[in-house]
């Protein structure tokens, strides 16, 4: 096997699996067979480029080649031939001189897929992985492994999903203009729960997994790039870049986590910086900003702000309390109240924090114990902030957090 | 085009103390409901309380136990039904949408077709 070839197919297969699989899916409509096709497009690139070298455009040559083989697939399926005239558009039969080079206009319709995927009438935990599967082209193998579940489970997760989508017939389509924002909210909570999982992995020997991040990443601009004009995905994205340009400095060489205060700044991807303020700064000309926008901008004030210290903090809590009218939750109720320490002082923290400490969905989110621990500290409360410290040590799975807790507390004192 | 059963979910006891304006709009809006979709409802009705149910429960030998009530017990009961005629789901659920149920919800399920 030619190395550039398997090169440039699996580049094909990372970039373009979203583009051929809808393309094979509005023939087929049916996700399995779709998956069959693109599976069969990508088996004959590796032959063909290496005996014809790799087309121009890769995505054409794949998507032509799916929708060939839907066209077959359909012809020949019997318990589909009934349904047939329905599914057929004229224009969809490629004339059979045409070479696959050539093509002209590959419809793009990856955001029906993602639609589908993410049907608020989905489990969320099964649009996260249908997503990965069927958006991004991950195997079954490594969506299991991304969610550290068995591969018999995640692959029954899927089917499931599918069969979901067949007999309740969730459409193949783009939703209509009245509910689109509404969907398109969905699809951006799937997205930003695969980079917050991916970011900061919630148990696991690892602060990061880049096999949940760089899906994450490249289905936000995928969004964005197909909705240019919803602030939705570009806040997200905005969101998803600024926060991903730390991921150098988040830890040191052996796993200790840095925080966000303590954060070597020079270090942050430029590029991902830069092109996230400017993505938030256009996301925020849209009003009322939504969620993720504010996230976004919140994030981008940060990376404006040459350390810690200098940071805006006045500027931040007015941006959680438009958050907050946004997205009423007690976790930005609580990165609230960080903001608050910094602008004005910790005991002005632990105050704005008192409303979360009963609250039921913060029960056992060890973020809202090790930052009662933090202004307690910061306070002079030392056997109060032992306690807090406890607490969180009580909840927190993930290694590096939790040698990160350790570590502020032996600081304390015996 | 596909069919869908619509089954209304409602808290009883919340029905039972609810004022008589309550029912009033809700059987309101079902009448409105069926005059603007009349062309997708293929049917439906109105259900007896569950207090008028009786189960027929198989048990592990082929044997069928008869019991008075409904079959699983839950704060919420099916209370009525329509069955839809609707191109896909979403349209289903913009359907499902407009039923009335002021103490619980509706359920979408799609029937089993054998084409």
């Amino acid at each position: 096997m030619d190395p550039t070839v398997a090169t440039a197919v699996a580049e094909a297969h990372r970039r373009e699996y979203a583009l051929v699989l809808a393309a094979a899916a509005r023939i087929t409509r049916d996700l399995s067979d779709a998956e069959d096709c693109a599976q069969d497009a990508f088996a004959q690139a590796l032959s063909r480029w290496a005996s014809q070298g790799v087309p121009t455009n890769p995505g054409a040559w794949l998507t032509t080649v799916a929708r060939r083989r839907a066209m077959d697939l359909i012809r020949h399926h019997d318990k589909l031939r009934d349904r047939l005239p329905l599914l057929v558009e004229p224009d969809l039969v490629p004339p059979p001189d045409v070479t696959i080079d050539e093509a002209p206009d590959v419809p793009d319709d990856r955001l029906r897929l993602i639609f589908t995927c993410c049907h608020p009438a989905l489990a969320p935990d099964a649009r996260v992985a249908l997503t990965l599967r069927l958006v991004c082209g991950l195997s079954t193998t490594d969506v299991a492994r991304a969610f550290l579940v068995s591969e018999p489970t995640m692959a029954a997760r899927i089917t499931r999903a599918k069969k979901k989508i067949a007999a309740a017939r969730i459409p193949y389509r783009e939703p209509p203009a009245a509910e689109l924002s509404e969907r398109v909210d969905a699809v951006l909570d799937v997205v930003h729960l695969l980079f917050t999982t991916g970011h900061t992995a919630p148990a696991g020997d690892r602060l990061q997994r880049r096999e949940l991040v760089e899906p994450a990443v490249h289905l936000a601009r995928m969004l964005h790039d197909l909705l240019p004009d919803q602030p939705g995905p570009a806040g997200l994205l905005a969101l998803i870049l600024l926060t991903d340009a730390r991921r150098h400095t988040r830890a040191t060489a052996d796993g200790q986590l840095i925080l966000l205060a303590d954060q070597d700044r020079s270090q942050w991807d430029r590029a991902e910086t830069a092109e996230g303020i400017d993505l938030a700064n256009i996301a925020m000309r849209h009003r009322p900003p939504t969620r993720y926008v504010l996230m976004a901008a919140i994030a981008a004030v940060h990376a404006k702000s040459a350390d810690w210290n200098s940071t805006d903090w006045e500027r931040i809590v007015r941006l959680y309390d438009t958050l907050i009218q946004a997205w009423p939750s007690p976790v930005v109720a609580l990165n609230r109240a960080v903001a608050v320490s910094e602008a004005r002082g910790p005991a002005a923290g632990l105050e704005a924090l008192r409303p979360l400490n009963d609250d039921p969905q913060l029960v056992g989110y060890h973020y809202l114990a090790a930052t009662r621990a933090d202004f307690l500290r910061r306070l002079g409360r030392v056997d109060d902030a032992r306690i807090a410290y406890h607490e969180a040590l009580t909840f927190a799975q993930n290694t590096a957090e939790r040698a990160f807790l350790e570590h502020r507390m032996r600081e304390l004192g015996a | 085009m596909a069919e869908y059963v619509v089954f209304i979910y409602d808290d009883e006891q919340a029905w039972e103390a609810a004022d008589p304006l309550t029912y009033e709009s809700t059987l309101q809006s079902h009448k409105q409901f069926i005059a603007a979709n009349g062309a997708s409802i293929r049917g439906g009705n109105r259900l007896h309380p569950s207090n008028t149910a009786t189960s027929l429960r198989t048990g592990s030998r082929g044997s069928v136990t008869v019991t008075d009530g409904a079959f699983t017990e839950a704060k919420e009961v099916i209370g009525g039904y329509y069955v839809i005629d609707a191109e896909d789901l979403d349209e289903a659920l913009a359907l499902a949408r407009q039923i009335p149920a002021p103490f619980g919800g509706v359920e979408v399920r799609p029937v089993w077709s054998d084409s």
